[in-house]
């Protein structure tokens, strides 16, 4: 089975994060970068996908030059290769835009199975996979919390829900996204992190993918960020200094906020 | 934090070797280490993510599944897993030690049927000197291995067996010959053989989630082709080593300690009395600033005598010294973070009572600092 992993390199949500005031896009260059937490999900179920059935991994990122960081850390779990789409025109691109580069990119490494996480801890939008199986013309499982593979290469997947899981199939080639609930990932190794220095990672532009540059970026977005605001300071709390009626006091305070 | 100045690590790989350390010793050690201590119970499975990962045979040759790394940067490793859990630390060292008679004086048939799941952590290993009427004097020792045929026999009592009943082999040190230190020799037993029998787990001071026992052999086989080194040969193994071992309780000495004045630091920041915090006045500051510098030394010193082992020079007298100083010095500064806390210090809510504990079984094993002593005036004396 050939398998891709989406992964994208995105802005430690553990961290303080700011976007910028001329394009309002995150100041990636302040930021500590790293994958996308729930793409590990999907790095380890392809790999276990290998380990049971064969193939090759492959680590698929758009993102501007320190997304090679992610990239070198993602091998280091253990795929084979990877292709980093770079370009300088892709900075600012939307969902959709994003959609086709990456679609493009899949269509040169015709995968079995793409896998990707469910969503990422910068957008939240939970789009992607959908919109790369439209482009592709394939199927997308989205929200698996279990994946299998039958003999005949058939997929099945537990999709979680809010309510419980569905059951779905689809044949080969599809899309499947992750959530955290399907494995534990595991951590690179040592020696996964020396071999990850020496496995290729091919670099494509736009024009490698015979995309116009004009159709990406903030130039061909279908949407824009026009402000921002950074979040308010958080103000000082109301301090209840207890004189016997303190207890009464935080009662109050917690019912006024419909918390009891 | 642990100082990590790159310019003190010899390459880049040693470099993303102590990133991924500081991932694994953040997300796996430090969350487990007050609720293991407490427990008792050896973190078996934590052990495996560590072997997994290839932390268990870093200063062992590549070829036999081993890191490839100077001791100096073992040590590193060793300092980063002592600072979130002791515990894990030693076993680590006491494996690490548990591989060297067999990776140094094992047969290359030897070493390519076993080393492999040794160093890559699927085997935990068992270092077995010490006996109950003398740890201090080896060369008494009253364990016998007699020869059966193509095995020995192996038949006598060992004592304070980090890893006893946990263990997958034991390197067992007993007399195959007459008395004194030439009549011993080092065997590598299957912790499985019939006749092994670990004894119920010492109630330990600290260090509670790594199994301490004593460890009856009678009339254990053991085949022949499970002798490392020469018969005789044991004794000076044993000591080969602990010379190494002693580095890895310096090093995790250096972490505890680290650890401990981080703690208290954080806190003296914190913590106000008369209206501000207490690290402004001069006598807790005083403290921390002793503690940082007695930190700083015996790292310096540590990691010294590690690069004269890198280099293949003797470095016997100079592990005694980073040992011995090292752990008084962990002694010393894991009790003061005690003291900076107060009252606070003294109770099991914060961990620095638990760390000063554990600081004082390092004064002891792998030799007791009395013993360093006496290495290094026997150096002075005659070197």
């Amino acid at each position: 089975m050939k398998t891709v992993v989406l992964v994208k390199q995105v802005p430690d949500s553990g961290a303080e994060r700011r976007l910028r005031d001329a394009d309002h896009t995150i100041e990636r260059e302040s930021a500590d970068n790293l994958i996308n937490e729930m793409d590990d999900y999907a790095i380890e179920e392809a790999l276990r996908l290998q380990e049971a059935h064969g193939g090759e991994v492959t680590i698929l990122t758009m993102g501007p030059t320190q997304a090679a960081e992610s990239i070198r850390k993602a091998l280091s779990m253990g795929p084979d290769q990877a292709v980093h789409v770079l370009d300088d025109a892709l900075a600012g691109s939307c969902a959709v835009a994003t959609s086709a580069v990456l679609a493009a990119a899949l269509r040169t490494l015709s995968p079995d199975l793409v896998l990707s996480g469910a969503e990422s801890t910068d957008g939240r939008v939970q789009a992607m996979p959908h919109m790369v199986a439209e482009r592709l013309g394939i199927a997308a499982l989205t929200g698996a919390r279990k994946l299998t593979v039958g003999g005949d290469g058939t997929l099945t997947v537990e999709r979680q829900t809010d309510e419980g899981y569905e059951v779905v199939t689809a044949a080969t080639p599809a899309v499947v996204s992750v959530w955290d609930t399907i494995n534990e990932p595991r951590y690179p190794s040592f020696k996964g992190i020396m071999a990850a220095k020496k496995k290729p990672v091919s670099v494509l532009s736009l024009a490698d993918l015979g995309i116009d540059p004009g159709e990406v970026g903030t130039a061909g977005a279908t949407s824009a960020v026009v402000s921002h605001q950074e979040r308010p300071a958080r103000s000082a709390g109301q301090k209840i200094i207890d004189q016997g009626d303190g207890g009464v006091k935080l009662v109050e305070f917690l019912a006024s906020e419909k918390f009891v | 934090m642990v100082t990590e100045d790159p310019r003190l690590l010899p390459t880049p790989e040693a470099h993303d070797l102590l990133e991924l350390t500081r991932e694994l010793a953040d997300k796996e050690l430090a969350p487990r280490a007050d609720e293991g201590e407490h427990r008792g119970e050896f973190p078996r499975e934590l052990i495996r993510t560590l072997g997994r990962a290839g932390l268990l045979g870093l200063p062992y040759p590549a070829v036999h599944g081993g890191g490839d790394q100077p001791y100096q940067v073992y040590l590193r490793v060793l300092e980063l897993l002592a600072s979130r859990w002791l515990a894990v630390a030693e076993a680590v060292s006491v494996h690490t030690l548990a591989c060297y008679p067999l990776a140094a004086h094992g047969t290359d048939a030897q070493r390519e049927r076993l080393l492999p799941a040794m160093l890559g952590g699927e085997l935990l290993g068992a270092y077995c000197l010490t006996e109950p009427a003398g740890g201090s004097d080896p060369a008494a020792m009253t364990t016998r291995a007699d020869r059966d045929g193509e095995s020995y026999l192996v038949s006598g009592t060992k004592a304070w067996i980090t890893h006893a009943g946990v263990a997958d082999f034991y390197n067992v040190f007993c007399r195959t010959g007459g008395g004194g230190a030439n009549g011993i020799s080092c065997l590598l037993v299957d912790a499985g053989t019939p006749g092994i029998a670990p004894q119920a787990r010492e109630r330990t001071m600290g260090l509670r989630a790594s199994p301490v026992a004593q460890i009856a052999f009678d009339g254990v086989p053991v085949p022949v082709d499970r002798r490392l080194g020469a018969e005789g040969q044991g004794f000076s193994i044993a000591m080969q080593a602990l010379d190494a071992g002693r580095l890895g309780i310096a090093a995790c000495a250096v972490g505890l300690a680290q650890a401990a004045l981080d703690y208290a630091l954080r806190y003296a920041r914190e913590r106000q009395q008369f209206g501000r915090p207490i690290v402004e006045f001069q006598g807790v500051g005083f403290l921390l600033a002793d503690a940082a510098t007695q930190i700083a030394a015996a790292r310096a010193l540590t990691l010294s005598a590690a690069r004269l082992r890198d280099l293949g020079l003797p470095y016997t007298a100079e592990a005694a010294k980073a040992k011995l100083f090292a752990t008084d010095m962990a002694m010393q500064v894991t009790t003061d973070a005690v003291q900076v806390l107060g009252g606070y210090g003294y109770v099991a809510d914060h961990p620095v009572e638990r760390w000063m504990r554990e600081a004082k079984v390092l004064q002891i094993v792998e030799g007791t600092n009395q013993i360093q002593r006496l290495v290094i005036a026997r150096g002075l004396a005659h070197g």
